[in-house]
């Protein structure tokens, strides 16, 4: 057992060691303060922030209702909200593209009646990142609600609580701690989007060129400066997952509520 | 016994980390005989897509023995992927100026041969809904003009082209490779685009394209090299020679390729 955890430790540990070892340490900061690396950052820490927002904002009404109602096709509808994890981002990309595209079911009509075309904007990042973020939040948050105790919203519910102040106060709180590891699932999967991205919102510096496109972009050019960038990038994750960990999924494990 | 499966584990796993370079190995014996045998992977800019492919069956079907596989990318993709070791036997960029990114690193076994030439035109929806005429008006600020990024030869290009016609254009999108412009505007997403020849011929009647006069235009070399860590060098320069050939520029001809 220990082997092999020792192998998957090792299977993370060498890609970073990797670019620790091919970074150009001497020119990092100067690659840093670089005006465009900051844009990037800038759009990047902005757009997965607000897609993480979206997910939260309709994912957990989402994970609310595959959790505790039941209809014909629910299986087939959590299938249906869950595809884009395992569709390739840039098939998701070309999928949004047709949907909401200039000549796109949805967006012709957008095109047409308001001139509004939504690729090449920042707000398309954002509906890129939410579309393969969401899934994550929803799945983390269902899978909680289905393994609540459902007797405090029960007892709230027979002491004339409403169903909206039974669900603020007694099931919002119990299941917490799986909505910020879903949240934080999310936003890592928004930050690192790619795929969808490019292919959908296109890739301008300061509207659309995130992080990943901008290290994708720089590694033809300039290879050094992408190595920098990228280590950017996981710096800040490390740091975010580190911190939240001991905050939220520390507190799971006191309480006992499993996520 | 744990012990000695544990570097055989670490070793699959990284393996499989790896897939590419180590699956590259297993392919065609690397001591094959002299001529067109073995397998020849060929990295070529994305602009040769179409060409390329009909070349690699006519090469193929002349050469019943060997087998070429193409990977298509940006040029300077190529360039990244060739320095950190991707498996490659030939090389062919749509500028001289990617090529040099190879030829001063030493990554090439022969000395580049311009096999092919290519000049730019404005690519636009079929029927050119826009009324686009000139490269001028692609300063049009109501016009979604999509162009490669500065980093690839198509947009090195249309960097130099709307130079020479003194135009300043705000893209909406600076794509990776020329594909990326092509299916922008083929995909209705934008109006206008500054690709290769070639690539509005090879779009067929999803676009049509626009001419560049010639005192605008900028004509792109295509330079092609056997790379230094080639595993099938002798099929790859018959791969060359073939593409040098009078049947392999008949084929670049029928794609819009102008002759070396």
């Amino acid at each position: 057992m220990l082997a092999f955890a020792g192998v998957a430790v090792l299977f993370f540990a060498l890609p970073l060691l990797g670019l620790l070892w091919r970074a150009p340490w001497s020119k990092a900061w100067t690659y840093l303060s670089d005006h465009d690396s900051l844009t990037a950052l800038r759009l990047s820490l902005q757009t997965s922030l607000w897609a993480t927002a979206l997910s939260i904002v309709f994912g957990v009404p989402l994970a609310w209702m595959l959790a505790r109602s039941t209809f014909p096709g629910r299986s087939a509808l959590r299938a249906l909200c869950t595809l884009s994890m395992v569709l390739p981002p840039v098939v998701g990309g070309v999928a949004l593209l047709f949907a909401l595209g200039r000549r796109g079911v949805v967006g012709q009509w957008l095109y047409r009646w308001f001139d509004y075309q939504l690729p090449y904007t920042t707000a398309a990042v954002v509906v890129a990142q939410t579309f393969v973020a969401m899934p994550f939040l929803v799945i983390t948050v269902e899978a909680a609600l289905r393994q609540l105790d459902r007797a405090p919203e029960d007892a709230a519910r027979t002491l004339g609580a409403s169903r909206w102040y039974t669900f603020r106060r007694v099931t919002l709180p119990a299941i917490s701690p799986a909505l910020a590891a879903g949240a934080v699932l999310s936003w890592a999967r928004a930050l690192g989007e790619f795929g969808a991205t490019i292919t959908f919102a296109g890739s301008y510096p300061g509207t659309t060129q995130t992080m990943p496109i901008a290290v994708y972009l720089a590694r033809e050019t300039n290879p050094e400066q992408s190595i920098i960038l990228a280590l950017l990038m996981i710096v800040i994750s490390f740091a975010v997952l580190v911190s939240l960990r001991d905050r939220w999924f520390g507190a799971a494990d006191r309480v006992g509520v499993s996520s | 016994m744990r012990r000695l499966h544990t570097p055989l584990v670490a070793t699959l796993v990284l393996c499989s980390l790896f897939a590419a370079a180590c699956s590259d190995d297993n392919g065609a014996p690397t001591t094959t005989a002299p001529g067109t045998t073995g397998d020849v992977v060929v990295l070529a800019a994305s602009s040769l897509t179409e060409a390329f492919t009909e070349i690699g069956d006519a090469f193929t079907a002349a050469n019943p023995e060997a087998n070429v596989t193409f990977s298509f990318a940006g040029s300077s993709d190529l360039v990244t992927q060739i320095s950190e070791g991707a498996p490659a036997d030939v090389f062919v960029s749509a500028d001289d100026a990617t090529m040099a990114k190879i030829t001063d690193a030493a990554l090439n076994a022969t000395d580049p041969v311009v096999m092919a030439r290519n000049s730019f035109a404005i690519i636009v929806e079929q029927g050119n809904p826009k009324g686009i005429a000139t490269v001028a008006d692609l300063a049009d600020p109501d016009l979604v003009v999509v162009l490669c990024a500065g980093s690839v030869p198509c947009g090195k290009g249309a960097v130099a082209i709307l130079a020479n016609a003194a135009v300043t254009v705000t893209p909406k999108s600076l794509e990776d490779k020329v594909k990326g412009v092509v299916t922008k505007v083929t995909a209705g997403e934008a109006d206008a685009g500054i690709v290769f020849v070639t690539d509005v011929q090879a779009a067929g009647s999803a676009a049509e394209g626009v001419d560049i006069p010639a005192d605008v235009n900028v004509i792109s070399n295509y330079p092609i090299v056997v790379t230094k860590d080639a595993q099938h060098a002798d099929a790859a320069q018959a791969f060359i020679d073939f593409v040098t050939s009078a049947d392999g520029q008949a084929i670049l001809a029928t794609y819009g390729f102008l002759a070396p």
